[in-house]
C-alpha cells in the first residue's frame, strides 16, 4: 500500500549545493528559506550553465543557417523538444510546441482550437480551482464568440465535485474540459484520468494545466488520457521564457497557425501562403532557442532525481509540515490531507492580513507567497481574500518547515493572534 | 524584531482613531486595492473648507489601516487646501517605517480616498 516505502529519500543536501541561490542570505545575513516553487522555481547549476554555455559556445539562429554553428544550435533545440517529449510520454516529438509559458499554451489553444472548433452556446468547463490563465481565455472566446464557460464547484476539503462535471457533460453541449492537475492555491491533485474518461465518453476534449503537476510528479499524457497539456519550464529548474503546449498528433495536425511570420510557413507567394508543418506552425519567428535548451538540462536534472522520488519528498515534507502548523494558534488550513495533496499549503493567521503575515515571514528570510494567487474565483469560494501559500520542491527540507513554524509564531506574537 | 511592525504602527491597527462613519458627512470616498483587498472609506465633515470631523472604516492588511488611522490624525483641522496640498511622502514621513514598493499602495490608499474626497469626487472619472 505504502509506495512512498519503496523509493530510497533523496539526498537534499547533496541537492541544495547544486542551487547556488541557496547559499546566498537575505534580510541582513539570514540564510533564505525559499517556500514559493509554485511562483517559480530555484535552477540548478547545471541549468544555469545550460543557458550561459548555449551562449558561449553554440550561439546562432536555428534552421536553415548552412554553417556548423547554426546546425548544432537546430540540433540541440530539437533535443530540447524530443527530452521534452519523452518526460511526459508524448507519442512524438511533433507534438510539442514551444511556447512561453503556460498562459501561452492555453491561449495557443483557445485561438486555434477554440477558434475552429467553438460555435455560440459550445460549453467550455472548467473547475473553481483554476489560476486566471485557465479561465480568462475562456471569457475572451464567451466574448467574442458566445460560448459558455461552467464551472465545477469543490467539496469542504478543496476536491472537485465530479457529480457536478457529470452532470453538465449530461445536460450541456460541452466541446472542452479544461482542468487543472494540481491546483496552485490549494495544491489539490486532480483525478484527471477519471476526469478524461468523463469527458470523452460525452465527447468533449480535455485540456490539462500541467503548471503546478509537470515540475512534481510522474506525468505521462497518454496515460492520464489528456488531449492538450500546458506547462511552463521556469517552475521546473528550468529559465523563465519558455514553456510547452502539448497535444495529441492528430488534433495539432488539424490547427491553423496563430501568428503569421519566418519559420511557420511552407510557401509564400504574392497570392498568399501555405502553412508549414507542426511544431513549426505554431513557432512563428525566431524561437527561445537557449532557454529550450536550458529546459533540456532541466528536464536531465529532474530525470536522474527521478519524479516519483520528487513527489515522494515533497509528500514527506507536508506530512512534517502540516501536524507541526496546525498546532499554531489561530491557523486555518486550506486543502485535502489525503495523498490527492501536492507540496503546497494554503493558510490564513487569525484575522491578519496575508501581507502582514508574508511581511513578518520575509523578516525572517523566509519566501512564500501571500494573495489572491492568481484564483480570485477559488478565494471567493472559500470567503477569503488571500491565503498566505508556502510550496515546497525538491531543495527543501526539514529545516525550512522549522523556520516557517518559527517565523508563524512570531507573526502571531506581533499581531496578538490567539486560538 | 520588526522594522516594518513598529509599536506604533501596530497600535493604530489595533487601536484605530477616528475609526467608524459619520451621518450625513459633507463628503465621503471609498476605495480598495482590488489586487490585495485592501478597503478604505472616508467620510468629512466641513466648516468653511476646513475639516472638523472625519472618520474612516475599512479593512486590509495592517499598513493600509494604521496609514489610515495615522492620516485622519494628521489632518483633523486642516483646510482642504492644505490637503491638496499634502503628498505621499508627508505621509510616509509620518508612518516611520520603511515601506517596501510591494507596500506602497497599501500605504497611501487613504491618502488617495481623502484626496478624492477632498476634490469633492463621488467616484473615479473614467
Amino acid at each position: 500500500m505504502n509506495a512512498r516505502a519503496s523509493t530510497p529519500p533523496l539526498d537534499v543536501e547533496r541537492i541544495r549545493a547544486d542551487f547556488p541561490i541557496l547559499r546566498r542570505t537575505v534580510r541582513g545575513g539570514k540564510p533564505l528559506v525559499y517556500l514559493d516553487s509554485a511562483a517559480t522555481s530555484q535552477k540548478p547549476a547545471s541549468v544555469i550553465e545550460a543557458l550561459a554555455g548555449f551562449y558561449r559556445t553554440s550561439n546562432a539562429n536555428i534552421h536553415r543557417g548552412i554553417y556548423e554553428l547554426s546546425e548544432e544550435a537546430s540540433l540541440l533545440y530539437e533535443e530540447a523538444r524530443a527530452k521534452v517529449a519523452r518526460f511526459i510520454g508524448a507519442a512524438r516529438a511533433e507534438e510539442v510546441v514551444f511556447v512561453r509559458n503556460t498562459t501561452e499554451a492555453i491561449n495557443l489553444v483557445a485561438r486555434t482550437w477554440g477558434a475552429t472548433n467553438l460555435r455560440a452556446g459550445d460549453v467550455v468547463v472548467t473547475t473553481i480551482l483554476e489560476h486566471h490563465s485557465n479561465i480568462v481565455p475562456w471569457y475572451q472566446l464567451a466574448a467574442e464568440r458566445g460560448i459558455v464557460v461552467r464551472f465545477v464547484d469543490i467539496d469542504a476539503e478543496g476536491r472537485l465535485v465530479l457529480e457536478e462535471l457529470e452532470r453538465l457533460l449530461r445536460s450541456e453541449p460541452v466541446k472542452l474540459v479544461a482542468v487543472t492537475h494540481v491546483s496552485n492555491a490549494l495544491g489539490t491533485i486532480n483525478p484527471v484520468k477519471e476526469i478524461a474518461r468523463l469527458a470523452h465518453e460525452a465527447g468533449a476534449l480535455v485540456l490539462v494545466d500541467g503548471a503546478q503537476s509537470v515540475p512534481h510528479l510522474p506525468v505521462n499524457v497518454r496515460e492520464l488520457g489528456a488531449d492538450f497539456l500546458a506547462f511552463s519550464g521556469h517552475k521546473m529548474l528550468g529559465p523563465f521564457g519558455i514553456g510547452v503546449l502539448w497535444a495529441r498528433y492528430d488534433l495539432l495536425t488539424a490547427l491553423p497557425p496563430l501568428f503569421g511570420g519566418g519559420g511557420m510557413i511552407r510557401t509564400v507567394t504574392t497570392e498568399g501562403f501555405t502553412p508549414g508543418d507542426i511544431p513549426a506552425r505554431f513557432e512563428a519567428g525566431t524561437p527561445s532557442v537557449a532557454d529550450a535548451v536550458a529546459l533540456g538540462a532541466a528536464i536531465d536534472y529532474l530525470e536522474a532525481i527521478g519524479m516519483t522520488a520528487i513527489r515522494h519528498h515533497e509528500r514527506a515534507l507536508l506530512d512534517y509540515a502540516l501536524p507541526r502548523l496546525e498546532e499554531i494558534p489561530g491557523i486555518r488550513l486550506f486543502g485535502p490531507t489525503g495523498e490527492d495533496r501536492a507540496g503546497v499549503i494554503s493558510f490564513t493567521l487569525g484575522e491578519v492580513h496575508p501581507h502582514d503575515v508574508a511581511a513578518i515571514l520575509d523578516q525572517h528570510g523566509v519566501a512564500v507567497r501571500a494573495g489572491h494567487h492568481c484564483t480570485q474565483p477559488l478565494m471567493r469560494r472559500l470567503g477569503v481574500t488571500a491565503t498566505t501559500r508556502a510550496s515546497f520542491y525538491l531543495y527543501n527540507h526539514e529545516g525550512d518547515v522549522d523556520r516557517l513554524v518559527e517565523a508563524l509564531e512570531e507573526a502571531r506574537r506581533v499581531f496578538g493572534v490567539e486560538g | 524584531m520588526s522594522d516594518l511592525y513598529r509599536e506604533h504602527i501596530l497600535d493604530h491597527y489595533q487601536n484605530p482613531r477616528n475609526y467608524g462613519t459619520l451621518e450625513n458627512p459633507d463628503r465621503s470616498f471609498e476605495d480598495s486595492n482590488p489586487l490585495c483587498g485592501d478597503r478604505i472609506r472616508i467620510d468629512l465633515k466641513l466648516a468653511d473648507d476646513r475639516i472638523v470631523d472625519i472618520r474612516f472604516s475599512g479593512r486590509g492588511c495592517a499598513i493600509s489601516q494604521a496609514s489610515a488611522s495615522i492620516l485622519t490624525e494628521m489632518v483633523k483641522g486642516k483646510s482642504l487646501e492644505e490637503v491638496r496640498r499634502l503628498s505621499a511622502d508627508d505621509l510616509l514621513e509620518e508612518l516611520g517605517v520603511p515601506i517596501s514598493p510591494a507596500r506602497r499602495k497599501c500605504a497611501l490608499l487613504s491618502l488617495k480616498v481623502l484626496k478624492a474626497a477632498a476634490y469633492g469626487l463621488n467616484e473615479w472619472p473614467t
